[in-house]
């Protein structure tokens, strides 16, 4: 690890002075991505703000209309929460299948859905209920937010202060675990909202996407039999030594059926 | 900086670098070197520790995140001269082989119960996706922890 | 009965230490004034070093030195060792290139070392790390090994032509040639044996501290050979005269062979320690681990079984191609060839074997033994085919194997490829394994995976091994260069208690406790009062350490002969205290007795008077009891087993799981059952890693893409099933113990049993053959491949 200085923030106030005070700075939300960046050397900021100590960011709400939940609340508390296994089960699920239980002791919502890993869980939570991500300046529909491998809309400085999901009428989420690294190879989530099904996929490409001849199928007949046929395409999946792009392809479908099946 | 927390139940403070990590403080600046350190992605397990009563993995933790936190390590998991029922559920099943994986076994199964007063083979494999064992196959490391876990309930 | 004697099921007394976070492991330790090195390794797989420039990294805060390959060989120090030679069919040497312990002009792996920083911190020297500036002309690499050896494969070693280290063959091919050319029927395979990376949970870690006024340097090390490691760097790199050159490996978080080997690391930090009067301590990161601990396995082979018209095995053919990766480590031209083709028998009576293999240099880290070491290649290879072959000709795999077992009347038996069979009873093992996996009882479960949409598949393996290395003449006539014997110090000490130094070294065997049984028993004194020392060359005289499967039945019987001497000295003292003559000395339970007679001492009084010799026959008898002796074994031992492994694969993505797996191991007498358990379901998740899970892959510009727990699938729990084991016991004749080796069988014999059951459950696809690791893709390509086949 390089050498960098640390601000510790209480207030999101702070945390934006921090965080605009120049130089290379980066926001630390759980840890869980950014430290072993950090051991790696694979980055090297001047400086470290950490999110730990902001009241306003932790807790989950959860209305008639929505789940929200604060940025640097855990993996493990949105996995452990009753009331979002009520709202919506699948996204308890899909927290509980994060990482292992030490780091979903650390891991947040916030960290992750800033860090945007193309295998991360998060992202398809997001896409695929049609979540808001709010931020210390604006509210982004997550269509808007991901934006392939690692890239986001978040702005310099800009901080995620949390996310709402609409509530699903039924949601599901399917996943193929990366059998060395336990990150999701493929996974989906389905879900019927308000605005349509919706079908978002991370693990197979470089970021999260949707697949809208799936979600037309299930709008038609929400089963998993209406799926049969439907593939996407394997160009541009990844394609390691762990899964061809069209094994992925083939995945893909394959977690939408379980993902449908398993939907509540 | 300077760094303050109660560890395995008695304050103590150190001054170590921004860049020092929690497992790096409890071996090279505490010397409690029960906690070990296996890989550099968070995945091995070898140096889980609990912090406010949670397991996580002390390597992928700066050590001033602990700052104020309760930290537990291997070393002060028993209860004075008695083993915890979870090690002795280990040595009583020969759940050890060369002992390095132990400690971060031992103390996820602990946080394991903790939550989950009698898992099932399947929960408990299931929970040590995280801590990764290369002699014993698990096969004795499961049946102590549900051994652990029967003695922990009384 | 003791009942913490040989047999016991004793809980292990290290246990205690390694539960409450006390154990003992090299990077545990801190020594005064330490200073810290950090590497610089090659980016590169193949590449010229143009020029090594040091002076940014040694003008950086708190660097005390940077080392460089111009100094290695400034200073005349030699080259990594290597431990074993083969000669080739010509009666020519092998090839064995130099290996200096730092690159000096070339750089031939990726990880290979480039420049040392010696440091006040380990920050200190990583940060210094990466000033020191290295221009690299890059060169073509050869990484694939079954290609490594094509004539257009760019060379890696100018006395080694086609990248070949040797050509090695056992058997005559011609009658060979001739009977698979008449058989009723051949079975052919093309196979890979996947290269795999060890993974120890400990990443190697070393200090080395040289003592100026004295002349003593001392090594930390995780080794399990410490007195080996002395020995190879000492006289070999550094000549550094053993008796000024201490090596101490204490707790060692399991090696698996790959903690066997005198690394460059240690000869490094040894050679940097000594040239600046210092200490210096280094610990591998687990990426270094991944490119610089000997990789294992990695062979290519095609081979053809030949049988009767019944099924009877007539010959035997196999070429392999194995890769040694760029440099020879320590012991790898062994691993595939005495440790490899000489288990081609199998628990079989094919009369006729032969085998050729190449072995081939590539840019890849270099390839030695792992945990089996070349019998687990022989046996996947075997136990594949035999499998296969039943198949073909419509026979149960179980039957095939039946009609072809060596009788358990035809022991001592010898095979023809020169291993001597001491003891075993095949059929009897298997029986019990078919019985124990309820193999009657199959049906039913299949239809019931089938019901649940998922394929099931059953699969044997009945490994043979060989272990208790070695017979130190034998091994000598092939090729070794050290003898292969163990020794122990037995020590009792004046108030009855017992110091045991052992030469073998324990990372997980548990010696602690199974020696102090064996103490136990055979002296009666209480297993308490038994403490079992190694790893420490300052302590224990001699050791050749811990590997192939060796610490019981050379290390333990090595321990038993100077609890024979203990006993013979104690007669006469006893004879001397009890007036009576020594002939008349009978020893059992921890007493002497004067046969007839009631007159009885005890061996705590036996040793008070040898140290207390107030009444003592000191014109006869040297004063003390304590008694050293070595053990060479007459010959191996042959542990075996039968496994059966069940098998689950769901049809839409390709994941296989291992529902039931049962093992019948015969490993000789038991002295702790408990240990052997362990050692088994710990070599069968190392198996079931190798034939699912676990590959070492390069890309094609030689760089490790498995390098990391993000790409190298470890095995975890939630990956494993729980086991059903059970043992026979057919003593060895060959050691006192009557034991056999229990540390590699399991990893030795699960691969071709869980493939076998792959295979088994893809059989409706057509599916005949499929490659380790049967990952999800590859079990879900073959069955897609088996359709698209059946629809043509």
């Amino acid at each position: 690890m390089y050498t960098f200085s640390i601000a510790r923030p209480s207030s999101l106030a702070e945390a934006q002075s921090a965080l605009g005070a120049g130089g290379d700075v980066s926001a630390l939300a759980g840890g869980q991505t950014l430290i072993p960046t950090l051991k790696f050397r694979l980055a090297n900021p001047d400086g470290l703000v950490d999110l730990g100590g902001i009241a306003e960011l932790r807790g989950i709400t959860v209305t008639a209309d929505a789940v929200t939940i604060g940025a640097m609340t855990r993996h493990s508390e949105v996995a452990a929460s009753a009331e979002v296994a009520a709202a919506i089960p699948a996204l308890a699920y899909l927290a509980g299948c994060i990482g292992d239980p030490a780091v979903r002791n650390r891991g947040t919502i916030g960290g992750s859905v800033a860090n945007n890993d193309p295998a991360a869980d998060y992202p398809a939570a997001c896409l695929g209920l049609g979540a808001t991500i709010h931020t210390t300046t604006r509210a982004i529909a997550a269509d808007d937010f991901f934006q392939g491998m690692f890239e986001t809309a978040l702005n310099e400085g800009e901080i995620i202060t949390s996310v709402s999901f609409p509530r699903p009428s039924a949601a599901g989420y399917g996943r193929f675990s990366h059998p060395a690294s336990r990150y999701a190879m493929v996974a989906v989530m389905v879900a019927q909202t308000a605005g349509g099904v919706r079908v978002a996929v991370t693990g197979a490409g470089p970021g999260v996407f949707r697949v809208p001849e799936m979600e037309a199928a299930l709008a038609g007949n929400w089963s998993a039999d209406a799926l049969a046929g439907i593939a996407v395409p394997a160009d541009g999946l990844n394609d390691d030594m762990h899964g061809s792009a069209s094994y992925r392809a083939h995945l893909v479908s394959i977690m939408a059926e379980d993902a449908v099946r398993s939907a509540a | 900086m300077n760094v303050s927390l109660t560890l395995n139940g008695a304050p103590i403070s150190a001054e170590i670098e921004e860049r020092t990590l929690l497992v790096q403080m409890l071996r090279d600046d505490l010397g409690l070197t029960g906690t070990h350190v296996g890989c550099d992605t968070s995945q091995c397990g070898a140096c889980v520790v609990h912090v406010n009563g949670e397991s996580v993995k002390s390597c992928t933790m700066l050590a001033w995140q602990a700052d104020g936190a309760e930290v537990t390590t291997i070393e002060g998991l028993a209860n004075g001269g008695e083993l915890h029922s979870m090690q002795a559920a280990f040595r009583e099943h020969h759940a050890l082989q060369c002992g390095f994986c132990t400690p971060g076994m031992i103390m996820s199964a602990v946080d394991l119960v903790s939550q989950n007063a009698d898992p099932s083979e399947d929960e408990v494999r299931a929970w040590l996706e995280g801590n990764i064992c290369r002699c014993t196959g698990y096969h004795n490391i499961v049946k102590a922890i549900r051994a652990g876990a029967a003695a922990m309930r009384g | 009965m003791n009942e913490k004697g040989i047999g016991a099921a004793v809980r292990r007394v290290e246990d205690q230490r390694f539960i409450t976070g006390a154990g003992n492991y090299v990077d545990d330790v801190n020594l005064p004034g330490q200073l810290f090195a950090a590497f610089v390794r090659s980016p590169h797989a193949h590449a010229d070093l143009a020029s090594v420039s040091t002076t940014a990294a040694a003008a950086a805060p708190g660097v005390r030195a940077v080392l460089t390959g111009a100094d290695v060989a400034a200073d005349g120090v030699g080259g990594m060792p290597v431990g074993w030679g083969i000669t080739q069919p010509d009666g020519s040497p092998m090839i064995e290139p130099p290996w200096p312990i730092i690159a000096t002009d070339r750089v031939r792996f990726v990880g290979e070392l480039v420049a040392v920083v010696i440091a006040d911190s380990r920050n200190a020297a990583m940060d210094a790390a990466e000033l020191v500036e290295v221009d690299y002309a890059s060169l073509p690499a050869v990484v694939a090994t079954a290609t490594a050896a094509a004539d257009d494969a760019p060379q890696i070693w100018d006395e080694a032509p086609g990248n070949t280290c040797f050509v090695w063959e056992i058997g005559e091919s011609a009658p060979v040639d001739e009977a698979v050319s008449q058989a009723a029927h051949v079975t052919r395979v093309e196979l890979v044996n996947n290269r795999l990376i060890p993974n120890a949970m400990e990443p190697r870690s070393a200090i080395a501290s040289f003592a100026p006024a004295t002349g003593d340097l001392t090594l930390h090390c995780t080794a399990q050979a410490p007195h080996a490691v002395r020995l190879l760097i000492g006289a070999f790199v550094l000549q550094q005269p053993e008796h000024k050159f201490r090596v101490i490996s204490p707790d060692v978080g399991g090696g698996f062979g790959s903690k066997i080997y005198p690394y460059a690391e240690y000869a490094v930090i040894c050679w940097a320690a000594r040239r600046m009067g210092a200490t210096i301590k280094w610990t591998a990161t687990r990426s270094e681990a991944f490119v610089s601990d000997a990789h294992g396995r990695d062979h290519v082979t095609t081979a053809d079984l030949a049988m009767d018209a019944d099924g009877r095995f007539l010959a035997f053919r196999v070429h392999t191609t194995a890769n040694m990766g760029a440099y020879l480590s320590a012991f790898a031209p062994l691993i595939p060839t005495y440790l490899y083709a000489t288990l081609f028998a199998g628990q079989y009576t094919t009369p006729q074997i032969f085998c050729q293999v190449r072995a081939v240099f590539t840019n890849t880290t270099p390839v030695d033994a792992y945990r089996g070491a070349g019998r687990p290649e022989a046996t996947y290879l075997l136990e594949r085919i035999i499998e296969k072959a039943a198949y073909e000709i419509g026979l149960d795999p179980v039957e095939l194997r039946r009609r072809n077992f060596i009788a358990p009347d035809a022991f001592p038996y010898q095979t023809p490829v020169a291993l001597l069979y001491d003891s075993g009873d095949y059929a009897k093992t298997m029986d019990k394994a078919l019985e124990a996996a309820d193999v009657a009882g199959y049906a039913a479960r299949k239809a019931s995976s089938q019901s649940a949409g998922k394929l099931r598949g059953i699969g044997y393996s009945l490994p043979i091994e060989a272990t208790g290395a070695a017979p130190s003449a034998i091994a000598g006539q092939l090729g070794a260069r050290a003898g292969l014997w163990e020794s122990a110090e037995l020590r009792f000490n004046a108030t009855g208690s017992v110091t045991v130094f052992s030469g073998a070294h324990s990372h997980g065997q548990g010696h602690a406790t199974t020696f102090a049984q064996i103490v136990s028993d055979k002296l009666g004194i209480p297993f308490e009062n038994i403490e079992i020392v190694e790893g420490d060359t300052a302590n224990g005289q001699m050791g050749m350490g811990t590997f192939g499967s060796r610490s019981l039945s050379v290390g333990g019987s090595a321990i038993v002969k100077a609890a024979d001497k203990i006993i013979d000295k104690g007669k006469k003292i006893a004879a001397h205290l009890m007036e009576a003559a020594a002939e008349d000395i009978e020893f059992e339970d921890g007493n002497f007795t004067v046969a007839g007679s009631d007159k009885a001492v005890n061996i705590a009084e036996v040793a008070f008077a040898a140290y207390v010799p107030h009444n003592y026959p000191l014109e006869e008898l040297e004063p003390g009891l304590s008694e050293q002796a070595f053990f060479d074994p007459m010959n191996f031992n042959f542990p075996y087993a039968a496994y059966v492994c069940e098998v689950e694969v769901d049809p839409r993505t390709g994941i296989t799981d291992v529902v039931k797996f049962t093992c019948v191991d015969d490993v000789g007498n038991i002295i702790n059952p408990l240990i052997v358990d362990g050692q088994v379901h710990g070599g069968v998740v190392q198996g079931i890693g190798q034939a699912l899970l676990e590959n070492g892959v390069y890309d094609n510009e030689g760089q490790l893409l498995s390098g990391s727990f993000m790409d190298y699938t470890m095995p975890r729990a939630d990956n494993v099933p729980s086991f059903l084991t059970d043992v026979t016991e057919t003593p060895c004749p060959f050691n006192p113990l009557g034991v056999k080796g229990c540390g590699e069988i399991g990893a030795i014999g699960s691969p071709p049993a869980v493939i076998n059951a792959v295979i088994n459950a893809l059989s409706p696809f057509g599916v005949t053959d499929i490659e380790m690791p049967a990952t999800p893709e590859r079990v879900w390509s073959a069955m897609q491949s088996g359709q698209a086949e059946a629809a043509e």
